[in-house]
Order: structure tokens, then C-alpha cells, then sequence
């Protein structure tokens, strides 16, 4: 892992696959396309090797809901 | 058997949730009929604190934050006799956040030293000469030009190199790495400078133009870092700075990559990634709100951070940032700039379909908020079918 990936301001980045994109897009009844973006050449991800389209996890570490999951789509920039 | 009943409730409730109710049975035990009891409970109380579909969090959200605001305007610019570095505090910090204003007025840093540096303060010196911006005008004693030769002599301040550790050397690599077009000697103590010029001749004024230039030249340290002030925090020395080069500061060995952080959220969001600008966002206006002991809830803040993060790069309340982007040029011109807005949307002859709220209100027509938010959708029957 980078450094980028340790530092405590960045929460956990991980990729999704096929199946669990379509499990997040039904569970909250949107498109692709209206998810939150990131860039491709995001520091956070350059090590996940991500294409567009791909749909990033986010967990973070919430102040009201302590672990919280947030979904973004690979954009390219 | 608890453990399944709590695994089960793990998809409806949020995780804080769960994990104090796990906690509340460690402590006090209770049989399976009680506790599927209090799930229950929770799970109605959890659902009366949701927010209802349609209700208008972004007002909520102004709201908050304009309230607390005017009580923050009177209490700003006033902190006489205040020893630390002079940082923008109060509503101006809060307008610069949320307008995602590219320059912060006074950009800072909080470095982090890893062990044992952080506790040892005999190695401080020396770290910080490593981070400090040296300039060349702080190691010269006098700078002149030599109006008959037409070159700039630089006398060197030994004394003040000695200090700081900068050797004749590593003035001249960087004099002669930023200057490609003259000549760099040292002779007896004396750097002296010929500016070769590559067509037009040499003139006085292009001597004093390179001589002033020269002063600024970045000799040693990290660029951007002006100013230094060590203090004490709770038995850890943390370094404040002016200035700001998070990406730099990073590569240190001696600095604590994994806390140390910049108030620059355009820094964040380059050199770690949007999610940590967005939790930038919600640290410096979370800062800004203690520091003036209003009472802000966080939910609001997160809304504000997500909404500014959500297009993967940073964009402000702004008419060039999110708010431009509305889809109803009546909503844009509603914000700022009305007129412009309505002369370009006519010239290239936008549709506003009346979707949202504020051009609903200039038309007086009910906005889809609330009760205003559910429609009617009536399914047309195909032709030959038969009505059901």
C-alpha cells in the first residue's frame, strides 16, 4: 500500500465487481451514471487499477453512523 | 441465537447503532424475547428520527449555517494579543471553504513528527531547517551591480550559511539550475553574476530585472514554507507553518506521513484524493465552527462536503461551481448575475422545464417539496385493450 492510502484523512478504497455493482444500483434505485464520481488519476485509487465505469467502495468512518458505506463511479478526467 | 437476531438487524440499522446495543447486552444480559423486543423498538425509534422523503435538507441545511453566521460576523478580526501565526478564522474561512476558493488566504500546515522526533526536541532544529524555504536574499550579506561590467555581485552572509547549514555550493547548483541564460562564478568570496543575454544587447534595466529575480531564487527547504513555529500539545511537538506544500512535506522521513495535514483542501484533494478533501471540507468548517463556539450540527457539514466533492473534483457554492450547474436557468439567474444568466440561456435557447423548486416559486406554482412531491401518473390504456 502507498502512502496515500495510510494517511488518516483517506478512508478505505476498494473496487467492486460486476455483481456487487448491480447489488448497490438496485439497492438504492439509481444509474450508473447518478452515482457520485472520482477520477481515474485519484491518488487514493491509482493503485486499485480501476477502468471507467468501475464503481469504487468507500468506507468511511462516520461521526453519526460510525462505519458508513459510500459508492463512487470511476470517471476518466 | 443474540448474535444472529443482531446480525439480521445489521442491514436496517446503521452501525453505531448496533455496536451500542451490543455494548448495552455485554452489560446487562437479557433473554432472546427482551432483546428481539428492543430491536424492535429500536428499529421504530431509528425510523421516527429519518428524515422524510421530500423534505427540503438544503434550505435545513442554509439555514444552519445562516443563522450561527451572523453571530459570527461580529465576532471576527478580533484577537489582539494573540502570540500564534496569524490564520483567517471566522465567517471569511467559512466563505473561502464553501466557495472552494483555489488560493486560501493563509494556507497553513500541522506536521506531525514520527519517533522519536516528536518527543526529542534536539533533532528540531534541524528538521526544521530541513522544511523552512530558504531564499538567496537570506543568505546574502549585499547584492549590487556592477554598472560598468554589467553584472550582479552578490557578497555571501558565511555567518547566516554556517547556521542554517547551506554550503557555496548549493548556491551555486541552484543559482546556475534556475538561471539558464548567465554565467555563475565565485571568486574570493564573491558570487558574481553575467547575464548573457540571447539577441538584444545588455542593457541596465535587464541586469535589474535579473537582480531582483535572483533574490527570490530557492536555495534550501521546501517551497511555499515561509514561516515555522514549533509547539507543545499534549507532550508531542507539532510544527505550524505558513505555507503550505503538503505534497512535499510528505516525502520527509522524519515527518509522520499518515497525520499530517494542510488546510489547503486543493492540496488534499491533489495529493490524496477527493475522499480526504471531503473529510478536509468537514475538519476545517468543523474547526472554524468550535473555534467560534456555535453549534452547528455535523450532518449539515457532511451534506455541504458531499455536495461540494460530488463530481469527483471540487467544486464551490458558486455560480461557476455547483450552483451554475442547475438544470433551470430560471434557478441560476435566481442566484447570482440574473441577467447574463437569462441572455445566455436565450441565445443558445434553453428549455427550463420547471423541475425544481425556485423556478416553481417565480411562476407561483406548487414546488415539488413534501406534500407538493408525489404526482399523479395515470397509465394510458393501448389501444384495443380493455379496461381493466
Amino acid at each position: 500500500m502507498g502512502k496515500e492510502q495510510e494517511h488518516i484523512l483517506v478512508p478505505k478504497h476498494t473496487k467492486l465487481d460486476e455483481k456487487e455493482i448491480q447489488e448497490v444500483l438496485e439497492k438504492y434505485n439509481v444509474a450508473l451514471r447518478q452515482l457520485p464520481k472520482i477520477l481515474k488519476s485519484d491518488p487514493a485509487i491509482k493503485e486499485l487499477n480501476v477502468n471507467p465505469g468501475d464503481v469504487i467502495k468507500i468506507t468511511r468512518i462516520s461521526p453519526t453512523t460510525g462505519k458508513s458505506d459510500f459508492f463512487r463511479v470511476v470517471l476518466n478526467d | 441465537m443474540a448474535e444472529d437476531l443482531i446480525k439480521e438487524c445489521e442491514n436496517r440499522l446503521p452501525g453505531k447503532l448496533v455496536e451500542n446495543l451490543k455494548k448495552a447486552i455485554a452489560k446487562r444480559p437479557i433473554n432472546q424475547k427482551q432483546l428481539k423486543e428492543v430491536i424492535k423498538r429500536l428499529e421504530e425509534k431509528y425510523s421516527y428520527a429519518k428524515i422524510n422523503p421530500g423534505e427540503a435538507i438544503g434550505i435545513i441545511t442554509a439555514e444552519s449555517f445562516g443563522e450561527p453566521g451572523t453571530q459570527m460576523t461580529l465576532r471576527t478580526f478580533h484577537f489582539a494579543g494573540v502570540a500564534e501565526a496569524n490564520i483567517t478564522l471566522g465567517l471569511p474561512r467559512l466563505i473561502e471553504i464553501f466557495d472552494a476558493r483555489k488560493k486560501a488566504s493563509t494556507p497553513s500546515m500541522e506536521i506531525h513528527l514520527k519517533e522519536p522526533y516528536n518527543k526529542d526536541e534536539t533533532h528540531l532544529e534541524k528538521i526544521i531547517s530541513l522544511i523552512k524555504e530558504i531564499k538567496l536574499k537570506e543568505v546574502i550579506s549585499k547584492i549590487s551591480i556592477n554598472i560598468m561590467k554589467l553584472n550582479i555581485e552578490i557578497e555571501l552572509n558565511k555567518k547566516r550559511m554556517r547556521e542554517i547549514g547551506v554550503t557555496d555550493l548549493t548556491i551555486i547548483k541552484s543559482l546556475k539550475t534556475e538561471l539558464k541564460s548567465a554565467e555563475v562564478n565565485l571568486k574570493d568570496d564573491l558570487l558574481i553574476i553575467k547575464p548573457k543575454p540571447k539577441e538584444e544587447e545588455l542593457t541596465l534595466p535587464t541586469v535589474y530585472a535579473l537582480k531582483e529575480k535572483i533574490k527570490d531564487i530557492h536555495i534550501k527547504g521546501i517551497e511555499g514554507i515561509t514561516e515555522i513555529l514549533p509547539i507543545k500539545k499534549e507532550n508531542e511537538v507539532i510544527l505550524l507553518t505558513a505555507g503550505s506544500n503538503l505534497k512535499k512535506v510528505l516525502e520527509i522521513k522524519e515527518v509522520d506521513g499518515t497525520t499530517s495535514t494542510t488546510n489547503d483542501i486543493f492540496e488534499v484533494a491533489s495529493v490524496l484524493g477527493i475522499e480526504a478533501a471531503r473529510q478536509s471540507i468537514m475538519n476545517e468548517a468543523g474547526k472554524v465552527i468550535k473555534d467560534q463556539a456555535l453549534d452547528i450540527d455535523i450532518r449539515h457539514i457532511m451534506f455541504i462536503a458531499d455536495l461540494i466533492t460530488n463530481s469527483g473534483i471540487i467544486k464551490g457554492v458558486t455560480r461557476s461551481g455547483i450552483t451554475g450547474e442547475k438544470e433551470s436557468v430560471l434557478a441560476r439567474a435566481s442566484f447570482e448575475t440574473p441577467i447574463p444568466q437569462l441572455v445566455k440561456a436565450s441565445l443558445i435557447g434553453e428549455v427550463d422545464h420547471l423541475n425544481s423548486v425556485v423556478e416553481n416559486v417565480m411562476v407561483n406554482q406548487t414546488v415539488p417539496l413534501g406534500t407538493g412531491l408525489p404526482n399523479l401518473v395515470t397509465k394510458m390504456k393501448k389501444e384495443g385493450e380493455e379496461p381493466k
